[in-house]
């Protein structure tokens, strides 16, 4: 905890992410996203050895639906808000590339 | 008659059912308001006119035919604009989302339309519902209708400003940390968050899924009942939603609560309170007095604010809640990725994750970008448990607490915010500040609880103090009620704005 966020820290959340960040942004963020952590390291001061972790307000697990099939999107609703599409399928760029 | 934007819904129904004043001229008036009003506040993202007139005329053609008509029957509403709709766009006021038209309707709008309501349009918020005044909307900031210099709170600033500025009988909100009762109480309305799971939440954008709720923004208490009956329910389409059977809150929300206790969350009362807030709940809590209620005082350990020499304020919640939402968020808005909807950069781009990183780039607002990156900081390799798990548990410490207090009280009385409604500008900064005017709201959400704002009066500036009453799990019923009980006792509802003119 209180680890310094450096400028690399910045680009690595932002790729992390998927946020392309400009150099000024990476400026800002890294200002900003310091001070909001440093915020919340108050958290370290509670003693939470013993406590259970709460991911829901309300206990309930497993809401089991029948399996039946129902009603779906049509391709022509599906696909209404594609940037592109080329038939019933959404079209985007060619993918094959060296992405980590 | 009263000019038919100042009556209330409840009453505007009966209007309609009893053929005093025909949906179509309810919708037209509401219609008119919009465009005289509208352009200094900035309330609606979109308005669909032809639509709503439609929609009324319709409502007007059944009561003519003697068919039944529901309990919103020609009443006009505003819905927050993420809320999908398969109609007009919902684009979150975000740029990402700009030309998104939703293939389906949310069930609560669903619900609103089977009881007969007409929907004149879609309201302003913050992009994605992440902020405190609607400044952060992709599309222009909504002002508040009693002063359009200030904000009129958020995220759901557009909804806010609308009911107070007549320029809709009621709205529909979404509230994730505060969203609908701080901007209920800046602008001098009423805005109910009721239990998390009481409101289906299909068809409403993501945000913080374990947080969010949607709720009604009405002028009074009676209104918000009725409204929040029309749209709870069980709904197989979220499986989060409870199947548990809704009370009948309009009916019964004149009926005093017998016994009543009224908690004081002393942390709620430090000197980060506003004096004249401060003030107002006193009274709010000598009228609980003088109806019979005991008040007591309660502790909330985990929520306290605590001021450091310099003034800055902390708060476990404040932290533990923006770790929660923010990680809920990274993961949510994930979808947005250029590919099958919403915006997609122009320029060429070599694979695929530059399509993501630059269409994000482009789409997304300065602090839904913040949010994403810190929410996928506390979920990354290494931080895990320092942040996300350690939040999480806090979070049940924040719910213990409120489960130790209402072992002596019923409902709790405390402020919906630390300020009354600030300047545009002012707190846009620095993001922190900015975070801090949730203090007394987040704990609801992080606990799943209702919370209701309400009217306490105005200040000295005539700015509007709200007021929060807050329940266990299911407790509509009685906040309801409580709400209901103070706002008969004090007279104070339907607080209308100067820029509205009669």
């Amino acid at each position: 905890m209180g680890k310094t966020i450096d400028a690399d820290l910045v680009r690595h959340i932002g790729k992390l992410s998927r946020i392309e960040l400009t150099e000024d942004q990476v400026r800002t963020f890294r200002q900003q996203l310091s001070s909001i952590l440093a915020y919340f390291d108050k958290l370290q001061e509670l003693d939470t050895a013993l406590v259970e972790p709460m991911a829901h307000a309300l206990e309930i697990h497993n809401v089991f639906g029948e399996d039946r099939a129902g009603e779906s999107l049509s391709p022509d609703q599906a696909l209404a808000n594609a940037p592109q599409r080329d038939g019933d399928f959404f079209k985007v760029p060619k993918v094959i590339g060296d992405s980590q | 008659m009263s000019r038919i934007v100042d009556l209330s819904v409840v009453e505007l129904r009966e209007a309609v059912v009893a053929g005093e004043a025909s949906a179509a001229e309810a919708a037209k008036a509401y219609l008119d308001a919009i465009e005289r009003l509208d352009p200094h506040l900035a309330a609606f993202n979109e308005v669909l006119a032809e639509r709503a007139l439609q929609q009324a005329k319709e409502i007007d053609r059944r009561r003519q035919a003697g068919e039944k008509l529901g309990p919103l029957a020609g009443v006009p509403l505003a819905v927050k604009d993420n809320l999908c709709t398969p109609y007009g766009r919902t684009t979150c006021s975000s740029k990402i989302l700009a030309n998104f038209r939703a293939p389906y309707l949310a069930t609560a709008v669903e619900k609103l339309e089977q009881a007969g309501a007409v929907i004149l349009g879609k309201t302003n918020l913050d992009e994605f519902a992440m902020g405190s005044s609607t400044e952060n909307s992709g599309l222009g900031p909504t002002r508040n209708p009693w002063d359009t210099t200030r904000v009129p709170g958020g995220s759901s600033g557009g909804s806010a400003a609308a009911v107070a500025g007549r320029l809709c009988a009621a709205a529909l909100g979404s509230d994730t940390g505060g969203s609908i009762r701080q901007p209920a109480a800046f602008c001098g309305v009423v805005g109910f968050k009721p239990t998390y799971g009481r409101v289906s939440r299909y068809g409403l954008v993501a945000y913080g899924s374990s947080l969010d709720q949607i709720g009604p923004i009405a002028r009074d208490v009676s209104d918000c009942a009725l409204l929040t009956a029309v749209i709870a329910g069980h709904d197989p389409r979220d499986s989060t939603s409870i199947p548990r059977e809704v009370g009948d809150y309009p009916a019964r929300v004149d009926l005093s609560v017998e016994n009543l206790r009224i908690g004081l969350p002393r942390e709620f009362y430090s000197d980060a309170l506003d004096a004249e807030i401060k003030s107002a709940l006193g009274q709010a809590a000598e009228v609980y007095k003088s109806l019979g209620a005991k008040v007591v005082e309660v502790s909330l350990p985990h929520s306290r604010i605590d001021a450091d020499a310099q003034g800055n304020l902390s708060s476990y919640a404040v932290a533990c809640y923006y770790i929660v939402a923010m990680a809920e968020a990274s993961s949510n808005l994930a979808r947005y990725d250029g590919a099958h909807y919403g915006h997609r950069t122009a320029e060429s781009v070599s694979d695929i994750i530059e399509l993501y990183s630059r269409s994000r780039a482009e789409g997304f607002g300065e602090e839904v970008k913040r949010r994403i990156m810190l929410g996928t900081y506390a979920l990354s390799s290494g931080y895990y448990d320092a942040y996300y798990l350690k939040a999480l548990k806090v979070r049940r410490l924040i719910k213990n607490d409120f489960d130790a207090a209402f072992q002596t009280c019923d409902v709790l009385l405390c402020p919906t915010s630390p300020t009354t409604a600030f300047k545009l500008g002012e707190k846009t900064a620095d993001p922190l500040t900015m975070y801090l005017a949730d203090i007394y709201t987040i704990s609801v959400n992080l606990a799943g609880l209702p919370g209701l704002s309400l009217p306490a009066g105005l200040s000295r500036t005539g700015l509007p103090i709200g007021m929060q009453l807050i329940g266990p799990v299911f407790s509509e019923d009685a906040i309801l009620r409580t709400a209901r009980m103070y706002e008969k006792a004090s007279g104070v509802t339907r607080l209308k704005p100067g820029m509205v003119k009669d």
